[in-house]
């Protein structure tokens, strides 16, 4: 049975009618036409669905969509503002921390909600927030480089 | 991964009407944080025609805890389970626990009632229907062998592997349990009937690895309580695969009190071995004196005679079973020597 699902989504109140057994995935993906949140795995193993749910890291693989009435849902396309990279955007962008980049919109969302909760996280904190998430180039030192500068980058007020 | 089939969703705010929907909808299912569950009705292993979303139900969302006791709502996140400042300090085993669970992403989704009542696993259940049909299915489903144990004789041996149970365990916890007919509490150790013995019918204290919670029909987990022992030193590890995400290998949970040098109590309990958590029986006689070789050596056997771990993906069983009793070994000696 559809039910009105009401939440904001990157900053915008949005109404829409969705059956119980609809991914919050695939409602991005598939009803907003969000295409930046990825279907990795499709079972919580990967990370690359990762959104943030009221700040928090969140699968969008495994959340049903109907289960967000009244939150707050951020994806990768929020974080750009006025043609102007995020701090963790620059960061992943100029420290090279994509390679083949599929991974990438789920490790900058983790990074992002790390920085909102922690601004100034020390190395182990940077592993430890991004141990949901799996990269199979293999770059995780430049992952961890990016999320450094971007931290860095936010603290000068240089990016938000 | 298949297509999810149809259900419904429906998310109650009170406890009341929670129980209402669940005594409603016999085929209903409660939903934490989808990090198990979802997966398993995507893998075609279990089809709930509605599922009922437990985390807006406000009775259940609290956490106590303070010197004297804890009480933990079912429907607490476990990462703010792992990050309360009062269960870090007075219940450290607890704390640990939680932050040991799957990845920093799952733990603000997953729940306390969905990690109790984590459904068992192992490696011929956790498939897609279409790995599970090519090979007839299992006991845990519709199939009438085990195959990780092929000479079980109806007797499933897919195993618990929830990280809270064991912590919870070495203190002695209770659960409180709410269904139709009203609120029982149970000791949490009866919670669990994965027996998995031979030759014993399926009652509703005595189960295996396909029925391994006490549960009665329409019930679900409301709490969790512990007395606090400020007497006791407590810690949990866990050794895994991938460290940062993985289903364990083993988790150990020791809780212990050092007089002098004697050891003069002990607790020690297992996940990820058993078709239910295990709160390792005898450990009182190994008590008394200091901790010396035959403590170790007693422990090695009560491991040996109760640890009944299988074989998955990446690990033969008698591995398991093994990095079970040195993971205790290795904790016990840190927190007496601390």
């Amino acid at each position: 049975m559809a039910r009105i699902l009401a939440f904001v989504l990157n900053d915008r109140a949005r109404t829409d009618a969705v059956p119980g057994n609809l991914l919050l995935l695939d409602y991005l993906r598939e009803v907003v036409g969000l295409t930046g949140t990825k279907t990795g795995c499709d079972g919580g193993e990967c990370g690359a669905c990762t959104v943030l749910i009221d700040d928090k890291p969140t699968l969008s693989c495994l959340t049903l969509a109907a289960s967000v009435e009244g939150r707050r849902v951020d994806t990768v396309e929020s974080l750009g503002t006025d043609g102007q990279l995020s701090a963790v955007q620059r960061g992943f962008h100029e420290k090279l921390g994509a390679q083949c980049g599929y991974c990438t919109p789920g490790f900058i969302m983790a990074s992002a909600g790390l920085l909102r909760k922690n601004p100034n996280p020390s190395e182990a904190e940077i592993i430890a927030a991004l141990g949901s998430n799996i990269c199979r180039c293999t770059g995780y030192v430049k992952i961890i480089e990016a999320v450094q500068y971007a931290a860095a980058l936010r603290a000068q007020g240089i990016a938000p | 991964m298949d297509a999810l089939p149809a259900f419904d969703l429906l998310r109650p705010t009170t406890l009341d009407e929670a129980i209402r929907i669940r005594v409603a909808h016999p085929g209903s299912m409660p939903l934490g944080g989808g990090t198990d569950l979802v997966v398993n009705i995507r893998r075609g292993i279990v089809a709930p025609a509605m599922l009922i979303d437990m985390n807006a139900v406000s009775e259940l969302k609290t956490i106590r805890a303070d010197a004297r006791g804890l009480e933990i709502g079912a429907s607490v996140k476990l990462a703010e389970l792992a990050g309360h400042p009062d269960v870090v300090k007075h219940y450290p085993v607890v704390a640990q626990a939680a932050g040991f669970i799957a990845g920093p992403t799952h733990r603000n989704m997953g729940t306390v009632g969905g990690n109790l009542c984590l459904d068992t696993r192992c490696i011929y259940y956790n498939q897609s229907e279409w790995w599970r049909s090519a090979n007839n299915h299992c006991l845990k489903t519709t199939g009438d062998i085990c195959h990780v144990a092929p000479k079980s004789r109806g007797v499933c041996f897919a195993t618990f592997s929830g990280d809270l149970a064991p912590a919870l365990l070495t203190l002695g916890a209770e659960v409180d349990l709410v269904g139709p007919t009203g609120r029982r509490t149970l000791p949490l150790s009866k919670l669990y009937i994965g027996h998995a013995r031979q030759g014993e019918p399926v009652t509703e204290t005595r189960g295996d690895g396909k029925y391994f919670l006490s549960l009665r029909p329409g019930e679900f987990v409301g709490a969790v309580r512990a007395k606090n022992m400020p007497e006791l030193r407590s810690a949990y590890d866990k050794i895994r695969i991938r460290r940062s995400i993985e289903y364990p290998v083993a988790g150990v949970a020791v809780a212990l009190r050092r007089e002098g040098n004697t050891l003069a109590d002990l607790r020690v309990a297992f996940t990820g071995t058993n078709p239910r958590p295990v709160l390792l029986e005898g450990t009182a006689a190994l008590c008394g004196g200091a901790l010396d070789e035959r403590v170790f050596k007693g422990l090695d056997d009560l491991v040996r005679d109760q640890i009944m771990a299988m074989k998955t993906t990446f690990t033969p069983g008698h591995y398991r079973r093994r990095v079970a009793g040195v993971l205790a070994r290795r904790l016990v000696t840190r927190l007496f020597t601390d």
